[in-house]
């Protein structure tokens, strides 16, 4: 870690990160914000936000069974229960029995309900309050190494599936007869969602998880023209949003995490004054 | 002059039932779809077309058998079909051109990387082949429903397919499109002898171009040249003497 501190420390000579704690804060928004971002750009695309947004409140509930469980480590109660919970509303949704949006809406808040019950037994809410609007100053360098980890997972899964996702959004009938498991990259893809939120939660917070999922995305989508500026554009607005977020915060005194998702809905309000310029 | 490209004779459909929550879509259907012949499928709304088109992509649990017959009768395990929807349900606003959407079915690269230099030009030759070649850049979600039956056409048509399905495809195109799309099918029909099932509500446009026509209600009504279906009391049940839509 001393030597990445030190590299820091000559490229980016800026008093707010002599502080070890803001070096490792701005290591983990660089490894975030880029998953983030394209993770983004298909959940934009496929029309998924509602379900990001109630899968991010979804961690609550994670916890609160974990505590009932006994198990002792929360990340670990959030990712099981956030990924079995993707799983079940993409199962739903591809039976296309009942409208998604209610199913999801109905699920979402019958859950959230459940967990503050169990959170907020004793009037003990209080210790989990930091959850809702997260702490990325709190980031310690073995969480580094799990996002480095999560990070290159995720992209790699993402290199993988990416195309036959990509059919899949525009007619699954067609997609299968060119040879794609729609129900597999489906779930795939919900997953690795389920995932990279549920690692962010705790440094950006529940209230505004899908902020960073959603808005770079958009914003990016309304400048590009094609799957790679999408990707690029996506990605970018994600990283500088979450650097230029955190340095703000400090300078401020306020949560990073608001910060972050305040600079991204700016590029989303430029991104759509440009979108007129652009499509003429 | 045909380039048969493959052995494939005939797609069977033998007693081809399926049930859905208890309702009946399709009864005992049997029919053949011949290699160089357009087969065209007719019937009303919900006399189970689209099912038998979703059975014979492999979509659909059904009871009977979907046999790929050869030149000598014997079985073929896999045979390689081209689809063309009725209908693409997207978002027309998302970032995503024909060549990217094209790239994403002939490649594993993923395309937010971009595209190879080899993969533009397949995609260019492909669209050349329906005359399309000026839509690779356009965005998938801007282009009229002719140009979209086109694109969509281009990729069904690679990797070259043993059979090809059309789903009602020129629903929604303008006469120029669609003369165009027919014309192309039909090249396609006497160059590469494919067998290609078209979906179609356009009576006329089957009396004109189908070489084998199967009424269907459930289970097949009946089947021959359109000369001989149209003639049918079956057919005047289902739509009405000289009543030709289109």
């Amino acid at each position: 870690m001393e030597a990445i501190y030190a590299v820091m420390d000559l490229l980016l000579p800026i008093e707010a990160l002599q502080f070890s704690f803001m070096k490792n804060a701005f290591l983990a928004i660089l490894l975030l914000t880029p998953l983030l971002g394209l993770l983004g750009t298909m959940a934009v695309n496929q029309q998924m936000a509602f379900f990001s947004d109630a899968l991010g409140h979804s961690a609550l509930t994670g916890i609160g069974l974990g505590i009932v469980l006994g198990v002792s480590s929360d990340l670990m109660s959030m990712l099981v229960f956030g990924v079995v919970w993707a799983i079940l509303i993409c199962r739903i949704k591809q039976t296309g029995s009942a409208s998604t949006d209610t199913v999801i809406s109905v699920f979402s808040s019958t859950s959230v309900a459940a967990g503050l019950l169990i959170l907020s037994r004793g009037g003990g809410f209080a210790r989990y309050s930091s959850l809702l609007i997260g702490d990325v100053l709190a980031v310690t360098p073995a969480d580094l190494g799990w996002l480095a980890l999560a990070l290159i997972g995720g992209t790699g899964l993402w290199i993988m599936m990416y195309n036959h996702l990509l059919l899949s959004g525009v007619n699954v009938s067609l997609a299968r007869s060119r040879g794609v498991h729609t129900r597999v990259v489906e779930c795939a893809f919900v997953v690795l969602v389920a995932v990279a939120v549920m690692l962010a939660i705790r440094w950006v917070g529940v209230m505004l998880i899908n902020a960073l999922l959603i808005l770079p995305a958009a914003a990016g989508r309304n400048l590009a023209r094609n799957s790679r500026q999408h990707a690029l554009w996506s990605v970018g607005i994600a990283v500088v949003s979450g650097v230029a977020g955190l340095l703000s915060a400090y300078w401020w005194d306020t949560s990073a995490g608001a910060a972050i998702v305040l600079y991204a809905a700016a590029c989303y309000g430029v991104s759509l004054a440009c979108r007129g310029l652009i499509r003429r | 002059m045909s380039e048969h490209h493959c052995s494939l004779c005939h797609i069977g459909l033998e007693n081809v039932s399926v049930q859905r929550g208890g309702q009946v879509l399709l009864q005992d259907v049997s029919m053949h779809v011949h290699c160089g012949q357009l087969t065209v499928l007719i019937g009303q709304n919900g006399a189970g077309k689209t099912t038998l088109v979703r059975a014979l992509l492999g979509e659909m649990p059904h009871a009977g058998a979907i046999r790929h017959v050869d030149d000598h009768g014997r079985d073929i395990p896999h045979v390689r079909i081209g689809y063309v929807p009725q209908h693409l349900h997207f978002d027309r606003e998302m970032p995503l051109t024909v060549e990217d959407f094209m790239a994403a079915s002939f490649t594993r690269r993923p395309v937010w990387t971009g595209v190879s230099r080899r993969t533009k030009q397949k995609v260019r030759d492909a669209l050349a082949a329906v005359n399309a070649e000026n839509l690779a850049q356009r965005q998938l979600g801007r282009c009229s429903g002719g140009e979209l039956q086109r694109v969509l056409l281009a990729l069904a048509l690679n990797p070259a397919p043993d059979l090809l399905v059309l789903d009602e495809p020129v629903s929604g195109v303008d006469q120029n499109g669609l003369k165009m799309f027919l014309d192309t099918v039909l090249r396609l029909k006497e160059t590469r002898h494919m067998a290609i099932l078209l979906v179609s509500h356009d009576l006329r446009l089957v009396r004109e171009y189908a070489d084998h026509v199967v009424l269907l209600d459930k289970t097949v009504l009946c089947q021959g040249t359109a000369e001989t279906v149209f003639a049918t009391p079956e057919f005047e049940t289902v739509f009405g003497t000289g009543k030709e839509e289109g």
